[in-house]
């Protein structure tokens, strides 16, 4: 292959909703499979919206939209058997969901009642990292750590297009490829960071990069959730039978603004939205089963009900989320007693008293 | 005169040394096309261009060691951080190269580098959005650091900046970047040297030390403690190394008393410096220890408890009772 080869893109899943074949992956699903990834790519999308609207009306400060990247988000985290470990940005909610995480934990962060709310290791999902490219690091020294203790489990993680560019995801290739570390990169290169084209991070396709650090890396259709979920399993295989670590790079497009606060009409045009809108990852889907008669009307109404609910669900429990208690701020700094802390607790406590009083 | 925010008056500064200097670059994430998250850099690529104003990869160290480059290269770039909690990926190139590389060639290499860095809490964020790093680049010889606290200041004090031959750490409080004032752009007549400190409201019975986001919080407090007798001297110290020791130290002299104001936490804070030197200075003027109001030694909490974590109105005066209680 030469460096100016057009890139190759693994898709399993035409925006039209036709099957295709490919020659390195293929997929076996049964019909409840498809309807049960259809399913997940609904919901997460209702809980995106859902967030969205929860931030329009004050209750969250922020939030980070997964709109349009739905399908690398279920197609890799339906990939992960239980005993993966996955180390996300901050926009993987969709591969939250398929970890299990309550869809409600995802909004403390964003609501400011914490930093985090979930415990990683009873759902093997790390917490959101929102300095760009730490988490990668994280990632292969747990990945090291399961070399190292005989574990079963691989282990994958979420950046972006933009994050590509940082030390530390650059540093996390190079011990991943000298320790053989069981991992797979997944890369959401969705086209944007905040406003910086993919042009102001790379001149190459990124999956490209693999190569010079000395691990295959991998094109995929961001937005055939077939295709994502069949190039991550075997990456994960990959990386659980010795072979080292993978680069994935679904090719997506981040549908929405940056966060909330972003106004992305200030720097990309409108026609670009357009012409991903025809390749959204949930219509393919969709027009896969109607055409093959594998789902009828009567599945996607429910389906579109549950969604209902579990957005209704989701916004009473956002607003009934309790606030944190003033002395929450000095809870969990330290391990065990710390004097300082202590004395600047206890002060603190008694100058909020008096304001009672 | 115009009437500016802060935000814009940097922006105003900023062209303005650009139009005076065809060497001074600015760099950063999302500076250009979108003018920066904060808009503080808006339009500027359009009416300088993309050599001048660059969108650069998504890597704080590539910021800042590029700019040595380029830097070396006689160019004098104004680099943005996003967002305070981002400079940490800097450190090393900060640390390391910026500070240091000077002197190590005697003097035969200048580094007139701008960092920028917005600043502080206050406007409900998420985590590594609200932080007050300051005191890492204090202890770090060989960088000057200042924080601009209205839209005067931030006009005059980023040109400052921009002209010193020494590497700048310059932070701006990003919760007043939309504060206004009248900034007078026609003449320099009224610039102070950017590494003096001012006297922002007189006052007789304590001195109250701030910077940044926390001299109009101080000047709130100053007021109110007016209302019931107490006369507060207010000083905005604006650069933080070198710090104005002398303006300080006179202030002190005359109050007898000192309260540090800033967000940081205070556990090995600017506060502590400034504690110390008073004590050493002005000891025998002193009526009452040192106070300092700051941060909790905690990280920065969850946005709903910030109010809780940040000095206010209430936490400055109660620190001034007890400057008092002595
Ligand atoms: C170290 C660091 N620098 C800057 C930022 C500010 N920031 C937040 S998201 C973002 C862009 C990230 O782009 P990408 O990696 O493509 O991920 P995406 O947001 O598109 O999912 C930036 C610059 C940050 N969070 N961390
Ligand atoms: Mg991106």
């Amino acid at each position: 292959m030469t460096a100016d080869a057009p890139p190759e893109l693994v898709q399993l899943l035409t925006p039209e909703g036709e099957r295709v074949e490919h020659p390195d992956y293929d997929i076996d699903l049964t019909p409840e499979e498809v309807r049960s990834l259809y399913r997940d790519l609904v919901l997460v999308r209702r809980i995106d919206l859902e967030a969205v609207a929860l931030q329009r009306h004050g209750e969250l400060g922020i939030w980070a939209s997964l709109l349009g990247q739905e399908a690398a988000q279920i197609g890799s985290g339906r990939a992960l058997t239980d005993d993966d470990m996955a180390f996300p940005t901050y926009r993987e909610h969709g591969v939250a969901w398929c970890r299990d995480v309550d869809p409600v934990k995802l909004l403390g962060l964003f609501r400011g009642v914490n930093h985090g709310g979930w415990d990683p290791a009873e759902h093997n999902f790390h917490l959101y990292t929102i300095v760009i490219g730490s988490q990668t690091l994280h990632a292969v020294g747990y990945a090291m750590g399961i070399q190292r203790d005989g574990g079963d489990g691989a282990t994958i993680v979420y950046f972006g297009d933009g994050a590509s560019s940082q030390g530390d995801v650059n540093e996390s290739f190079v011990w991943a490829s000298v320790f053989n570390a069981p991992i797979v990169f997944f890369c959401q290169n969705n086209q944007w960071a905040i406003s910086e084209p993919i042009e102001k991070q790379s001149r190459i396709p990124l999956y490209r990069r693999a190569n010079g650090f000395g691990f295959p890396g991998v094109r995929v259709d961001g937005n055939d959730v077939f295709a994502c979920l069949a190039v991550t399993r075997q990456a994960l295989k990959n990386a659980r039978e010795g072979q080292g670590p993978t680069l994935i790079e679904a090719f997506t497009y981040r549908m929405g603004a940056h966060t909330t606060t972003d106004d992305p009409t200030r720097y990309r045009v409108a026609s670009e939205l357009e012409a991903w809108k025809l390749k959204d990852p949930i219509e393919r889907v969709k027009a896969y089963l109607f055409k093959n008669e594998l789902a009828d009307q009567e599945f996607f109404d429910a389906v579109d009900a549950e969604a209902e609910k579990l957005g209704a669900d989701l916004r009473r429990r956002c607003v009934e989320m309790p606030d944190p208690t003033p002395m929450a701020m000095f809870e969990h700094v330290y391990s065990s007693e710390h004097r300082q802390l202590d004395e600047e607790r206890t002060a603190y406590a008694g100058y909020l008293e008096g304001f009672e009083s | 005169m115009t009437v500016l925010t802060l935000s814009k008056a940097l922006n105003e500064g900023m062209r303005k040394a650009m139009e005076d200097d065809s060497k001074v670059l600015i760099m950063g994430e999302d500076v250009g096309k979108l003018g920066g998250v904060f808009r503080v850099t808006d339009g500027l690529q359009k009416d300088f261009g993309e050599d001048r104003v660059i969108d650069t990869p998504l890597a704080e160290s590539g910021i800042i060691g590029t700019a040595i480059g380029l830097a070396l290269r006689g160019f004098r770039p104004v680099c943005e951080i996003q967002f305070d909690g981002f400079v940490f990926p800097a450190a090393d190139q900060i640390i390391t190269q910026l500070a240091k590389m000077p002197m190590r060639a005697l003097g035969a290499i200048k580094l007139p580098i701008v960092v920028r860095i917005p600043c502080g809490g206050g406007i409900g964020a998420v985590e590594h959005h609200s932080e007050s790093p300051e005191s890492y680049f204090i202890h770090t010889a060989g960088l000057r650091v200042v924080a601009c606290s209205n839209p005067a200041d931030a006009y005059s004090m980023i040109q400052q900046a921009i002209q010193s031959d020494d590497p700048v750490i310059f932070f701006e409080p990003k919760r007043r970047y939309w504060e206004k004032a009248e900034v007078d752009t026609g003449s320099t007549d009224w610039w102070a040297p950017f590494d003096q400190a001012q006297v922002v409201r007189q006052g007789s019975d304590v001195t109250l030390l701030a910077y940044g986001p926390m001299v109009k919080t101080c000047l709130e407090a100053a007021t109110a403690a007016a209302e019931e007798g107490r006369s507060m001297e207010v000083i905005d110290l604006r650069s933080l190394n070198p710090l104005d020791t002398g303006r300080v130290f006179e202030s002190v002299r005359k109050t007898g008393r000192a309260v540090v104001v800033h967000e940081a936490p205070v556990t090995g804070g600017f506060g502590a410096e400034l504690a110390a030197r008073i004590t050493e200075q002005c000891f025998y003027h002193l009526e009452s220890p040192v106070l300092r109001v700051g941060g909790f030694s905690t990280p920065y909490p969850p946005s709903k408890l910030e109010e809780h974590y940040l000095p206010d109105l209430d936490r400055v005066l109660d620190a001034v009772d007890r400057a008092f209680g002595y």
